[in-house]
């Protein structure tokens, strides 16, 4: 038992707590939320050498045992998606400083900005259902407000939507909690992974496939798949781009974590949900190209680009072997990165030119040659060109589906790399080469101080890709956990 | 009693519905309201309702009833009442920016503000 895997929640929410006393220095908050943010991503890192040297971590919160209080678990999975969320979470803070605005950053937007990775870091780490909810809830509350913060009437009007879809969401979670809880008799997780072992002897009963597949609309919603994304491309494309950044980062891969968590511990019994789960992937990743394809908005061509990538995750975790487990967790951690670039990236762009709309921009690589590399080669990470860090997670990902004998899965997501590597090429073609054009914007873009932090986070992706030998011990104890639910419910009930 | 508030619960999620497919924006946030309701008895009832002693030890009782789907209750009603109240103030924003609060009117098409 270690105190140690609770400070990714704490440092942020007390950082959170301070900064609203602060509201009025912004160099204050600056310097203080810096600091924390740099704490957490070390903590992040003790946590993960600690998972690697001594296996699963738990704290029962207050020295209740662990069936009955809320236990908090870190397992490599969360530990290494709870690290990635703080560096993501330090960049997008970086780039905030020179592009936020200060009517932003006197109004709370870094105590925000702390509450809602305290949201994430929670729902990564904890170990009791009912406390994802409560962790789940803390982060939406905090990206509505980043959402609608500035009032501008496109985000009013798609708070509204956001948020209604949200409030449903939440209220079939509880439901879905409810239902749970009266077929097992427990919150915690790995007790309820153990109590449906014992009932699933002979096929698992058909009120927990209901449940399943209520979890699977839940965090379908917010992890933005097949059917539920409609509410994403709207939503998004409101808020300025360091917000943009962490949400198409960050939320939608909770939702993503969730449905892994929940199908790998408690639903392993029962192929066909996993079946439904691999259908719903391939067609995410269909109408994602299709959407990121049609598109002539930059940002709406990489919003659509997030729903082909959770695509690709879940069917990984579909698949459900050792290879397909594996590169859904490395894939997962490299779109995290990869997508906070981009959208940061475009933020630069949206700030040289006022508009994100392709058809009004061109030849800006003959200005911003810097910006225009950074972006080729996020472009190419994104599509999976190796040594980039797509490459491999695609490639484990596509030998566990042919492995899995699960073959149109795996041609259509090397297929659709073709395409996606298509949809950013067209921004790259239309907005960087071609004539220099001038643009109405008055102020001259602070452009070299933004790219800092897009440039290090392309940086860490293509490290995370060229040294993925020395990365894959990590990746593949993760994916052992997750295999084998015995590894995870014994660290926590038998301590 | 498990069937009638089976029936409670059923009625409420309907109405919330149906609320919640208006095109006001202010019928809306009542349906929001109705349907965290409904899931907040639905998980009072999911558990059995039970008649019985406080969960203490040492109350040497014959039945003891279950505290933790009223502790969850609690904890929803917590987070429901919080964002009732920012969606009601989101809405009288958002009617004050955009004039209407036909939700039909919301739609987006213009991209740039």
């Amino acid at each position: 038992m270690t105190n140690l895997i609770i400070l990714p929640i704490l440092i942020p929410l007390i950082t959170g707590a301070i900064l609203i006393f602060l509201n009025q220095r912004i160099t204050a908050q600056r310097v203080v939320s810096t600091i924390s943010s740099i704490c957490t991503i070390i903590a992040a890192w003790f946590i993960i050498q600690k998972v690697r040297t001594e296996g699963v971590q738990s704290l029962n919160v207050s020295s209740w045992d662990a069936p009955f209080g809320i236990t908090l678990v870190s397992d490599m999975f969360s530990a290494l998606l709870v690290l990635t969320t703080s560096i993501v979470a330090f960049f997008c803070l970086i780039y905030s400083f020179k592009s936020i605005g200060h009517e932003r950053e006197k109004y709370y937007y870094y105590a925000v900005f702390n509450f809602l990775i305290v949201g994430v870091n929670g729902a990564f780490t904890t170990g009791d259902i009912f406390n994802l909810f409560v962790f789940f809830e803390v982060m939406l509350m905090s990206s509505y407000v980043l959402l609608v913060l500035g009032g501008t009437k496109i985000q009013l009007r798609e708070s509204i939507k956001y948020l209604l879809v949200n409030v449903i969401s939440s209220a079939l979670f509880v439901i879905a909690v409810a239902y749970l809880y009266s077929v097992v008799g427990t919150l915690n997780m790995a007790h309820i992974s153990s109590r449906i072992n014992e009932i699933s002897v002979n096929g698992m009963p058909g009120i927990l496939t209901v449940i399943a597949v209520m979890f699977l609309i839940v965090f379908g919603l917010k992890g933005a798949i097949f059917p539920l994304y409609f509410w994403m491309p709207g939503s998004y494309y409101a808020p300025p781009a360091p917000v943009l950044a962490l949400f198409g980062a960050l939320l939608t891969k909770v939702g993503v974590y969730s449905i892994t968590r929940t199908y790998t511990l408690f639903f392993y019994h029962d192929m066909d949900t996993f079946g439904l789960l691999s259908i719903l992937a391939i067609l995410s990743i269909v109408f994602g190209v299709i959407g990121a394809i049609a598109y002539w908005d930059m940002k709406n061509i990489i919003i659509y680009n997030i729903i082909v990538a959770v695509g690709v995750i879940l069917y990984g975790v579909s698949v459900m072997n050792t290879a397909s487990i594996s590169g859904a967790v490395y894939y997962l951690v490299h779109d995290m990165i990869i997508k906070a670039a981009l959208f940061l990236l475009i933020g630069v762009v949206i700030s040289i030119t006022g508009t994100s709309n392709l058809r009004k921009i061109s030849g800006l690589i003959n200005r911003y040659p810097g910006l225009g590399w950074t972006f080729f080669i996020a472009a190419l990470a994104l599509a999976g060109i190796p040594p980039l860090s797509g490459f491999v997670g695609k490639l484990l990902i596509v030998q566990g589906g042919f492995e899995g004998e699960s073959f149109i899965g795996a041609f259509i997501i090397l297929m659709s790399s073709l395409l996606v590597l298509f949809s950013v090429m067209k921004i790259f073609i239309n907005g960087f080469w071609g004539k220099d054009r001038t643009y109405g914007v008055e102020e001259k873009a602070p452009v070299k101080r933004l790219l800092i932090a897009p440039v290090m986070l392309v940086v860490i992706s293509a490290l995370y890709g060229i040294g993925s030998e020395s990365i894959l011990p990590y990746i593949s104890q993760a994916a052992e956990t997750l295999l084998d639910p015995n590894i995870y419910i014994n660290a926590v009930l038998k301590e | 009693m498990e069937i009638l508030m089976a029936f409670v619960i059923g009625i409420l999620f309907m109405t919330a519905t149906y609320l919640m497919l208006s095109k006001s924006l202010l019928r809306i946030i009542v349906g929001t309201g109705l349907l965290s309701h409904g899931a907040h008895l639905l998980i009072l009832t999911m558990g059995g309702l039970k008649r019985g002693a406080a969960p203490i030890l040492g109350g040497n009782a014959e039945s003891y009833t279950d505290p933790l789907p009223q502790a969850l209750i609690l904890t929803a009603i917590v987070i429901s009442f919080g964002v009732t109240a920012f969606f009601l103030v989101l809405a009288y924003r958002a009617y004050q920016e955009l004039g209407t609060d036909n939700i039909e009117e919301m739609r987006g098409t213009e991209k740039d503000d």
